[in-house]
């Protein structure tokens, strides 16, 4: 993990304003690699995978303003949906399909999963962690459905329409036979949960997650 | 080796000035014209038998108010169907000067009935270039920057070779003489010219709609000599739907009595009627329901109350025969058989054994796609489709779907959008080729 490490205080240093998430997930990137960024955004990780990590990064992102954006930026990104579009993917097209905090708005993340390691590689996804005490505590004493900083959306205008826990995550790749190389939790102050902790563990302090998976043998 | 002529010529002709019969509409048209800007306000009434200039839309076919550069008996063309068309001519426009290196060359690639004018002046109709919301100094196809350069399609009517040009065995214009071309057989032309100019690699090759077209075909033909390319609202192939508006356009000028089997220029009169209602039809194909709505709705043209006539009652009607009337003055009926024709033909996959990525694979072209969510003559599905086809093939690509009312005009209309994503993709990509910001010292 000290190679990782190292990697992420470069990012840092090459992008110190950079949330710690994207930092994290473009020091699991080999340098020099081909990456897909789903749900792209304004570009801020493709940016940083170009500066920091020297990849040819490609991004995809829904919305109009996004994709506007990042191409007036000058980077390479296509309007298009996680659920209809990743079919058009040949296999092996990248080294890296990028997930950052998108699956749990995604209609078939199952699916969505399975294709990111079709095409690419490997695959990275970030997401909020369901099973954080924080969310918990919402919903087992107040019986409310939980609106945190982080998921600030009230239930009936989420575009969040499949959480999952950690765990849950965990469970879904041993169902798919994905290989997990890596798994980092972060907590709510973006450091990271303990390494050598348990799962039960990064469920209730793990705020987010970013896992490196591969495709099973 | 016979070398090629380049000579101007415009400048030693008269601008005759063409005249349409035309009735003068009364001054509260005015407002619905304001809302497209147009300064003309005339319209046709009555499109009875043409009064039209004996030249018509032919007037710039031998002697064209542009650059020429003229390929000799020697070296024909020969076209997709086998034929060959010598001499070839090709007309054209600079912008900008070509730098030392030749890299910062911009060819751009008019549509249907568009031409070489794209930045200055029309000389018919006066009216500005084409797309000057797009190439000048300070757009996004900055002429401080690029060397834009803007050819005449052959089939066209403005002094590439075309139906209306000479054709030098006979001493009468082609007519229907000249071989029916492809988008392929004009990117052919085009790129004699860019031999010609001296250019190896072009920066970009920009254009909508049939533009676009070229832009593929030019990306697919010559992946080495294409750094980047922006089709814009295009599409890979022609569909059906399409190819049925372009029949029902050529059925209309083949209908008018004064087409004579396309030997009208033995005569004096024009197919005016018939090339006038082919514009019509497809210029309805280049709005949207909803843009046609907000612009005119059930408005009456001139009354208060419907005068139970066929006269044009509606504002559509009269804004329609507008364009009718003023595209007779400046476009030749033959040209627009052949360069339909040429849209009809276009199936880039059907060249690669049906796979649209075998014609992209290992590109490295810089692909930027754009499409209009109202477009529904080149859909945004068809720049999906390049776009597939483009990451199957490897190549980088640029994609957006711009939300606009404007249909298939949208890409030569002021749309923000449009213009912010040319500007961006073409500055990071003249940075990857290194060329110097406008006013930069090199």
């Amino acid at each position: 993990m000290s190679a990782l490490a190292d990697a992420v205080d470069a990012a840092r240093a090459a992008q110190a304003s950079a949330r710690v998430d994207l930092l994290l997930i473009a020091g699991m990137v080999e340098p020099h690699s081909r990456v897909l960024d789903i749900g792209c955004g304004e570009g801020e990780l493709l940016r940083l995978l170009a500066e920091s990590r020297n990849v040819d990064a490609r991004g995809m992102e829904l919305s109009q303003r996004g994709v506007n954006d990042c191409v007036a930026k000058g980077l390479s990104v296509i309007q298009g949906d996680a659920d209809m579009d990743l079919a058009d993917y040949p296999d092996d097209s990248f080294d890296y399909v990028i997930l950052s905090q998108t699956i749990q708005a995604t209609r078939h993340p199952r699916v969505v999963l399975e294709h990111m390691l079709r095409i690419g590689r490997r695959a990275i996804v970030s997401f909020p962690n369901f099973g954080h005490w924080k969310i918990r505590a919402q919903l087992g004493f107040r019986g409310r459905m939980p609106v945190t900083s982080n998921l600030s959306f009230a239930w009936y205008d989420t575009p969040n329409i499949h959480f999952c826990t950690i765990r849950d995550f965990v469970s879904l790749t041993q169902d798919l036979s994905i290989e997990i190389e890596r798994a980092v939790a972060l907590d709510t102050t973006g450091a990271r949960v303990r390494v050598n902790a348990p799962w039960w563990f990064w469920n209730l302090f793990g705020e987010q997650a970013v896992f490196l998976l591969k495709r099973g043998k | 080796m016979a070398q090629p002529s380049t000579i101007r010529v415009g400048a030693m002709r008269d601008s005759s000035v063409n005249v349409v019969d035309l009735t003068y509409i009364p001054a509260r048209t005015y407002i619905a014209y304001a809302l497209f800007g147009i300064s003309n306000v005339w319209s046709i009434q009555h499109m009875g038998a043409a009064a039209i200039d004996p030249r018509g839309g032919m007037a710039e076919a031998d002697n064209p108010h542009s650059l020429v550069v003229r390929f000799p008996q020697t070296e024909p063309l020969i076209t997709d169907a086998g034929l060959e068309i010598a001499p070839l001519t090709v007309a054209y426009q600079t912008y900008g000067a070509l730098n030392s290196a030749k890299s910062n060359a911009v060819l751009i690639c008019h549509a249907l009935t568009g031409d070489q004018h794209v930045a200055n002046a029309h000389p018919l109709t006066g009216k500005p270039g084409w797309w000057e919301t797009m190439v000048g100094p300070g757009r996004p196809i900055d002429t401080n920057r690029y060397f834009v350069i803007c050819s005449n399609v052959i089939g066209g009517c403005m002094g590439s070779t075309g139906p209306a040009s000479l054709n030098p065995a006979t001493g009468k214009p082609y007519g229907l003489e000249l071989p029916v071309i492809t988008i392929r057989d004009m990117v052919c032309a085009q790129a004699r010219l860019v031999d010609h100019l001296g250019i190896d690699q072009l920066f970009c090759v920009a254009g909508g709609s049939m533009g676009g077209m070229q832009v593929l075909q030019w990306a697919a033909s010559y992946p080495q000599r294409v750094f980047c390319a922006m089709p814009i609202a295009a599409a890979a192939r022609h569909s059906s739907q399409n190819i049925a508006f372009h029949e029902v356009g050529r059925q209309a000028i083949m209908a008018d009595p004064f087409w004579r089997g396309g030997r009208y220029f033995e005569t004096a009169e024009r197919p005016s009627k018939g090339l006038a209602v082919a514009r019509m039809a497809a210029h309805i194909t280049y709005l949207s329901d909803e843009a046609l709505h907000r612009k005119f709705g059930r408005r009456l043209q001139d009354r208060a109350a419907p005068a139970f006539s066929f006269d044009a009652e509606f504002q559509i009607e009269s804004y329609l025969r507008h364009q009718g009337s003023s595209f007779v003055e400046r476009f030749d009926a033959n040209s627009y058989l052949y360069v339909t024709r040429a849209m009809d033909y276009f199936d880039l996959a059907d060249d690669y054994g049906g796979s649209l990525a075998l014609a992209f694979k290992g590109s490295k072209t810089r692909f930027c796609l754009v499409s209009f969510t109202s477009d529904w003559l080149f859909p945004t599905a068809n720049s999906r489709a390049i776009v597939h086809a483009l990451n199957a093939g490897g190549a980088s690509v640029s994609f957006v779907e711009i939300e606009t009312d404007k249909g298939h005009d949208a890409f030569l209309l002021d749309v923000p959008e449009l213009l912010s994503t040319s500007k961006g993709f073409l500055d990071s990509a003249a940075r990857a080729r290194g060329l110097p910001a406008a006013g930069a010292q090199p």
